[in-house]
């Protein structure tokens, strides 16, 4: 019988106030999520042969070979790894790479992990890209990084479509909605949409609470055969379709600043490789690094046509009791947001897909779709996972 | 102008394949690669033409003028060395030749931009050694 990459595990480490509990390194971090998600899994760390990384930490330096690295500090010697570091969106590829190599018989316990100790540190700046090749035409103007490109395409959008700022608003108050119910998020106490359009103008039209928290944070996946999950007792997650797509990385290259056309490409290969309608999607976690990420990225999947994105979320549609869950731990914008988000959609959509959710629990969770996008709307990758 | 030791915001990293560009500034030239196989014109400069992939290409001057894709009007500073400038524009030019560019738009009052705006370039020579193309509003 062919071989089935299922996912088996998942894990992430407690955060107080956007802050790692009990602090530590980023090395430390990533181990402890490693560990939760192996043990999640019911799978010793000594089973992990393909070790799949991506991250912001230690370059220059031991950040340079990220897995390599890794796998020393965990004590394993995997004979497949992947760094692909296409953004945020990187571990929903890294889903797609591990399947991929797990099916091919090429590993056969696949870890995933990511972590960031950039709020403990106070690491983050918004003007940090060294002017060089391609940057040399992007920091020059003083576009604060990345919140101007991700602004310009929000005006770009409001010019094309109609799009209003209320409307981005939406997203940002369905999602503390859904943090509010989710005991780690950073952000938990309600807001409206005045609160949003009476927030600090950071780079117009984006307003604060229209853009993602900095916060520390860890997360850890863990793939298998089904026939491995069987032996360990462990309950699978199925993984019905995947696709990747990058366009470009300079905010002056992207096709179309109203069009996310990475997510569009993305999202296509993986419906068509499950073979699944929009209709049968009970649940969307996707990259909500600012409101208007969200915005672009639901007409890119196809769930509403191009430029009705800002109809598609009003009336708080995607907020708990809402028609259209979304980004139910409360997302990048109120959950936690530590540099590259992505792996944190798909512990939620696993959680979700085995009713291990608590208070956000959303009813009859079977297909769940994960959206990631990473860079200035650079890339886009999507998975679409089940239950059955 | 300020010198170059003293001019505190990022400066470009000039390296062979974007030298021409920057060389054409100091002049108060805007140049960019133009491909010979297709026809068009694209920026930032490339090795190869990014829309059929031809090494024929040529440095050609176009004529700065064009119009406002999009804008953001930056708030908060990309940094510190920007404080002092806050609000300020920073925008996707859509040139005539074609190519879109990242630039600063130069104006009395930021809150008067909008897309389709029609703008021209204007350089600023911010040391000796470095000149940047920014855009004025035609309607200013
Ligand atoms: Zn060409």
């Amino acid at each position: 019988m062919a071989r089935e990459a299922v996912i088996v595990g998942v894990g992430d480490v407690p955060l107080k106030d956007g802050k790692v509990v009990g602090g530590g390194s980023v090395l430390q971090v990533q181990a402890r999520a490693a560990k939760a998600a192996l043990d999640n899994a019911g799978i010793p760390m000594r089973d992990v042969d393909g070790l799949l990384v991506a991250g912001l930490w230690g370059v220059p330096g031991p950040g340079q070979l990220p897995s390599v690295t890794l796998g020393e500090y965990l004590g394993i010697f995997p004979r497949f790894a992947d760094t692909t570091n296409i953004g945020g969106s990187a571990f929903e590829a890294h889903v797609a790479h591990a399947a991929m190599a797990i099916e091919k018989g090429y590993c056969d316990v696949a870890l995933i992990v990511y972590g960031s100790t950039q709020k403990s540190e106070r690491s983050r700046t918004l003007g940090g890209r060294p002017p060089v090749l391609t940057m040399q035409f992007e920091n020059v103007w003083g576009i604060p990084q990345p919140v101007g490109g991700y602004a310009m395409a929000a005006r770009r959008h409001m010019h094309e479509f109609g799009t209003t700022e209320e409307q981005l608003a939406e997203i940002a108050v369905a999602t503390r909605k859904w943090a509010s119910l989710n005991p780690d998020a950073t952000m938990r106490d309600p807001i409206s949409i005045d609160d949003v359009m009476a927030s600090t103008r950071i780079s117009d039209p984006l307003k604060l609470l229209d853009c993602c928290l900095v916060t520390d944070g860890a997360g850890a996946i863990v793939m298998t055969t089904a026939e491995n999950a069987k032996a360990h007792g462990s309950r699978p997650i199925h993984i019905r379709g995947y696709g990747e797509a990058h366009t470009h990385w300079s905010i002056g290259a992207m096709p179309d600043l109203a069009r996310l056309t990475a997510a569009e490409m993305a999202s296509k290969r993986a419906f068509d490789m499950a073979g699944v309608s929009h209709d049968a999607i009970d649940l969307v976690e996707c990259y909500d690094s600012f409101t208007i990420t969200v915005l672009m990225t639901l007409e890119a999947l196809g769930f509403c046509k191009p430029g009705e994105g800002g109809a598609f979320v009003s009336g708080q549609r995607t907020a708990p009791g809402g028609a259209f869950p979304l980004n139910t731990n409360g997302g990048g914008l109120s959950y936690c947001h530590p540099g590259m988000y992505g792996i944190f959609l798909l512990v939620e959509a696993v959680r979700q897909l085995r009713g291990e959710a608590g208070d956000r629990q959303v009813d009859n969770v079977q297909t769940a779709l994960v959206h990631g996008t990473g860079g200035t709307l650079s890339s886009g990758a999507t998975v679409i996972l089940a239950n059955n | 102008m300020s010198d170059t030791a003293t001019y505190e915001k990022p400066q470009p990293v000039i390296d062979p394949g974007t030298k021409p560009f920057w060389d054409a500034a100091r002049a108060h030239r805007l140049s960019m690669p133009k491909c010979r196989a297709c026809g068009q014109h694209h920026f930032y400069p490339r090795e190869l033409c990014p829309h059929c992939h031809s090494d024929d290409l040529e440095w050609t001057d176009v004529s700065g003028k064009g119009e406002v894709y999009s804008y953001t009007i930056a708030r908060k500073p990309a940094g510190p060395v920007f404080a002092a400038d806050v609000p300020y524009v920073i925008a996707m030019i859509a040139l005539d030749e074609g190519p879109r560019m990242l630039t600063n738009i130069v104006t009395k009052d930021v809150e008067q931009v909008r897309i389709g705006d029609r703008v021209t370039v204007r350089f600023d020579d911010v040391t000796p050694e470095l000149t940047l193309p920014k855009f004025t509003l035609d309607k200013d």
